[in-house]
């Protein structure tokens, strides 16, 4: 699944920033996108707003959203805003 | 309440549903912050609370148009500042609270959104307490305060939540309602999003949050008793009451409702209350307030008079009183819709009553709490401390404040050291989950986690154990006046009792009580007892078999503790250390107890047990306690050569019983273990000896110190269910205890060492480990076998090898038993057996069906195939047996 998938990473000081560019690299994407939250500690509202967007449109697009290294915090948030469902998840 | 949330607008719908939106992210993202988080954040909103007290109270009394501004202000300051106190250093976040010696750490867990109602009476205070908590514990909230409220309430929520976010706070973590129905409530009440429901308020809007099915902390309202009793600092009590229903006209729900007065006082209470600005009604003036204040319909105070000041209440009423006057003052003649000033009345109007005693004002009081006050708060005036703890325990109040205000007092921290609060719970009573003073442990879900402990174990014995040869000749170290030796008739014929009189010091004055050879029967024990009780005996000695020591041992218990009831003490168990029964430690008179034992088995001569048998009932029964034990054991083989062949095998196997069980129980210990397996391996090697050749010293002596040694790994560690099978079949047909233990014993070995269809709770083990201690005890035994399966097998062989060594016979048919027989004894065995305390210990937990199940192989006989090799020789010939 994630052998052609297209790997981006987000950078915890500009998660906002770098989902944006996540939902326009959906665009072109042919495969499975990737988004590396390896370096990322925290979301804030800001950034589960600017998810959700990405959830809505990887599923226009039908393309499906991995997130890596997503640490156990950020994962127990996406669970109470019901977004684990919307993404996949790899360690 | 369903329809009325049918009938909103789409529109509106979007907007709660907008609203829970914003609060369930912002909870959600607050999950990630730390205790040094969200204290950044407290302080900063405290001083915000506190520079915009007045600014609010202001806000409040212009919407509201209840109350006093300078109270209002006040109100504000200490829901900001004293709240602060008290949860500037608590945890909140991660682990709150630890108990290292339990093992147990509090772990908190946020709520997620709240949704919260505030009052009318104190709207700003409330919003900017709730703010402060919410923000502590991490938790969002969405405001709805009461509709004449609102527009002060937003703006409390508006500064609090702008001083959170300013210091980094999750935004949407506060939203006021700005205007708000009852269906908006009712939606938000039953949203699967929200947590928790906190409403404070009136009896309807908590009912509707009760009735919503959330959690909810829903404080509602009181009617507060005083119990003004003679032996009171007067002064102090008349200023305390003024000031309490004074503060902000009476809107706490926790001020003073009616005052019950001692009669010797009243007057001088009254006068006071006078002179410091209170107008006294006469009969006619409490008739009119009454009329006026309460709806006489509902029996409720009128919503005009609520936070009103006295003097606008008398202009309200039609009464003339003097310009300043504070409160105005009730007497009352009861309680009840008849008087109707008796009930909750948030305006600075006082009902007094005048009580003739102690026990009427106490029933007063009571009354006045049932009326509407339950679970709320109570205050006494009073030195007298058998009265104060009296009102505590009539009083049905969360809040029972002593020789203080009721409105401050209840608030907490400013009168006594009580939680800060502006919600009282009021209990079940009050409709309530709680009659805490609510503060941030409510708002937090309180997770334990809960580590692994190791049960506290021991390892008791009695501190005088001589063994070997002659031993008995140590009895001459005990002095004694008057000394009774328990034996059975054998005893004196074998000229046993003889041998042991000779060791006796000369001056000792011996009586023999020469008890029937059989196993102890209740009778047979209080006939003892009378003896010991005729020759005020200070020494016992047992001597015979574990049925001798035994009957001595429940008979020095009746003699210390003659009130002892032996029923009850036999009473059923889980946990020793747990047990409901005490055994006595009073004792009338104390005896001695020096165990000589003639059977190589029972160990009954270290042991804390005693076995009686019930003949009546057809079982027997079982007393444990340590007090049991003998003060000193002697086991000296010379007793034990005359023991026939058939005792022999019999007491033998029930010895190997005793530490097969101990080795496996589920309290065995290392200290045990080293006991069980050392027993275990004289017995294979020395039991049959000792059968085949009675006369054979060594064998003798081994097996005798091997019983006494399995006696002490099982007076730890118990025995299992190999014992309860046998004390129910051995009681119903009459067989040998040794002997019922043999024909259960190879097909409990293969029972316990099988994957348990119910595993019993042991926490000093890891894991299931019996069918491992088998396999050790044949490598021990040097049995042979490779697999932990095998090693087993091997042991069960060599049990059976062993028991046809010694010619017990093999199954329960053998006996003679028919299955007929065997079969209607069947439930009764089941339920003997199950009842029994033995099998508490056993590393299986045996269904009813497997009790079943074991009585009928027993029945059958042999559990395997002979296969074993014989016990490897030189093994065994390593192993130290003195
Ligand atoms: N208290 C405990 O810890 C404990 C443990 C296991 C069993 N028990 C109980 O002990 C009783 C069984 O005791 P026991 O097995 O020692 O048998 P026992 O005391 O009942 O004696 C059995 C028979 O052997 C005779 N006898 C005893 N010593 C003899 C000797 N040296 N020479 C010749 N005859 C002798 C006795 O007179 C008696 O007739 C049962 O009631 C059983 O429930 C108690
Ligand atoms: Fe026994």
């Amino acid at each position: 699944m994630t052998m052609n998938a297209e790997w981006l990473e987000i950078d915890g000081e500009r998660v906002v920033q770098d989902l944006q560019a996540a939902r326009e690299a959906l665009d072109s994407a042919q495969n499975d996108v990737v988004l590396d939250f390896s370096s990322v500690r925290r979301i804030d509202p800001s950034a589960l707003r600017a998810m959700e967007k990405l959830a809505g449109i990887a599923d226009e697009k039908a393309v499906k959203v991995v997130l890596r290294g997503v640490n156990v915090d950020i994962y127990k948030v996406l669970k109470l805003v019901k977004l684990t469902s919307r993404f996949s998840f790899l360690a | 309440m369903a329809e009325t949330v049918a009938s909103l607008s789409e529109e509106r719908i979007a907007y709660l549903e907008g609203l829970v939106s914003q609060a369930r992210t912002a909870a959600a993202v607050f999950t990630q912050y730390t205790q040094e988080d969200v204290d950044r954040i407290v302080k900063p909103m405290v001083l915000a609370g506190l520079e915009q007290a007045q600014y609010l109270a202001r806000l409040a009394i212009e919407e509201t148009r209840l109350g006093v501004v300078e109270d209002k202000a006040l109100k504000n300051m200490v829901a900001t500042e004293f709240v602060y106190n008290y949860i500037k250093d608590k945890r909140t976040v991660g682990a709150i609270r630890e108990f290292p010696e339990r093992g147990v750490v509090e772990v908190a867990e946020p709520i997620g959104v709240i949704f919260s109602l505030t009052p009318i009476t104190n709207p700003t205070s409330t919003v900017l307490f709730k703010c402060i908590m919410a923000i502590k514990t991490r938790n969002a909230v969405i405001f709805s305060p009461h509709p004449s409220a609102g527009h002060c309430c937003y703006e409390a929520v508006r500064i609090m939540y702008e001083a959170a976010v300013k210091h980094g706070a999750p935004e949407g973590v506060f939203t006021c309602l700005e205007s708000q129905t009852l269906q908006d409530n009712a939606y938000l009440m039953r949203h699967k999003d929200v947590g928790l429901i906190d409403a404070t308020g009136g009896p309807g809007m908590v009912k509707a949050a009760y009735s919503s099915g959330k959690p909810a902390l829903g404080v509602g309202p009181g009617n507060t008793p005083v119990y003004l009793e003679k032996t009171a600092d007067l002064n102090m009590a008349v200023v305390d009451i003024i000031t309490s229903k004074t503060f902000d006209n009476g809107t706490i729900c926790a001020s003073e409702q009616t005052v019950v007065i001692d009669d010797e006082i009243y007057d001088s209470v009254l006068q006071k209350f006078s002179d410091l600005g209170a107008h006294i009604c006469n009969e006619k003036e409490t008739e009119l307030l009454g009329r006026t204040v309460i709806d006489p319909k509902t029996g409720y105070m009128q919503p005009m008079a609520v936070g009103q000041k006295a003097t606008d209440i008398a202009r309200m009423v039609g009464l003339s009183v003097k310009p300043k006057t504070k409160l105005l003052i009730a007497p009352i003649q009861g309680v009840g819709p008849e008087h109707p000033l008796s009930v909750e009345k948030l305006f600075p109007v006082l009902a007094v009553y005048r009580a003739k005693s102690v026990n009427e004002a106490l029933t007063v009081c009571v009354d006045v709490n049932h009326a509407g006050g339950i679970g709320h708060t109570a205050v006494i005036f009073s030195r007298n401390d058998q009265i104060i703890q009296k009102f505590g325990e009539v009083m049905n109040a969360g809040r029972i404040i002593v020789n203080s205000p009721g409105s401050i007092g209840a608030l907490g921290g400013v009168y006594n050291d009580m939680v800060p609060t502006f919600s009282f719970g009021c209990g079940t009573g009050g409709g309530n989950s709680t009659t805490d003073n609510v503060n941030v442990y409510n708002y937090l879900n309180i997770k334990r986690v809960a580590r692994r402990t190791q049960a506290h174990m021991w390892f008791r014995v009695p501190n005088q154990i001589y063994f070997n040869m002659n031993a008995v000749e140590n009895l001459r170290h005990f002095q004694s006046r008057s000394t009774i030796i328990i034996t059975n008739p054998a005893m004196e014929q074998i000229g046993h009792v003889d041998t042991v009189r000779r060791h006796i010091p000369p001056e000792t004055h011996v009586h023999v009580s020469v008890i029937p050879d059989a196993e102890p029967e209740v009778k047979v024990v209080m006939q003892g007892v009378e003896a010991l009780n005729f020759y005020k005996a200070d020494q016992i000695i047992a001597l015979g078999g574990g049925s001798v020591i035994d009957a001595a041992k429940i008979m020095k218990l009746k003699y210390e503790s003659p009130e002892a009831d032996l029923e009850e003490l036999a009473a059923p168990f889980l946990d020793l250390r747990k047990r409901v029964i005490q055994y006595p430690t009073e004792k009338v008179a104390q005896a001695r107890l020096i165990a000589i034992s003639t059977t190589s088995g029972t160990g009954s001569e270290v042991t804390p047990f005693a076995v009686l048998t019930d003949k009546e009932h057809g079982r027997k029964v079982t007393l444990a306690d340590y007090s049991l034990s003998p003060d000193v054991a002697i086991v000296d083989p010379q007793f034990v050569m005359s023991m026939p062949k058939g005792l022999t095998a019999d007491t033998g196997i029930d010895c190997l019983t005793h530490a097969l069980e101990a080795g496996v129980s589920i309290f065995a210990s290392p200290y045990t273990d080293s006991n069980a397996m050392q027993a275990i391996r004289m017995v294979f090697k020395f039991l049959p000896i000792a059968y085949e050749h009675p006369q054979d010293e060594e064998a003798r002596t081994m097996m005798h110190n091997a019983a006494c040694i399995a006696a002490i790994a099982f007076s730890n560690a118990a025995v299992g269910v190999n014992h309860a099978l046998a004390h129910a079949f051995g009681a119903r047909f009459g067989v040998a205890h040794g002997r019922a233990n043999a024909l259960m014993l190879p097909h409990v070995i293969a029972f316990n060492a099988g994957v348990p269809t119910k595993f019993m709770p042991s926490p000093n083990q890891r894991g299931y480990i019996a069918h491992k201690k088998y396999a050790m005890v044949a490598d021990l035994l040097g049995l042979g076998g490779q697999t932990i399966d095998e090693k087993v097998k091997s042991l069960v062989a060599a049990t059976e090898q062993l028991l046809d060594r010694l010619a017990i016979p093999r199954s329960i048919a053998d006996l003679g038993i028919s299955k007929e027989e065997f079969e209607r004894a069947m439930p009764d065995l089941v339920k003997i057996a199950f009842d029994d305390p033995s099998w508490r210990s056993n590393p299986r937990m045996p269904l009813l069906s497997e009790l079943g199940d074991l009585f009928w192989s027993a029945y059958r006989g042999r559990s395997l195939p002979t296969v074993a090799k014989a016990p490897q020789q030189q093994i065994a010939e390593e192993w130290s047996c003195v």
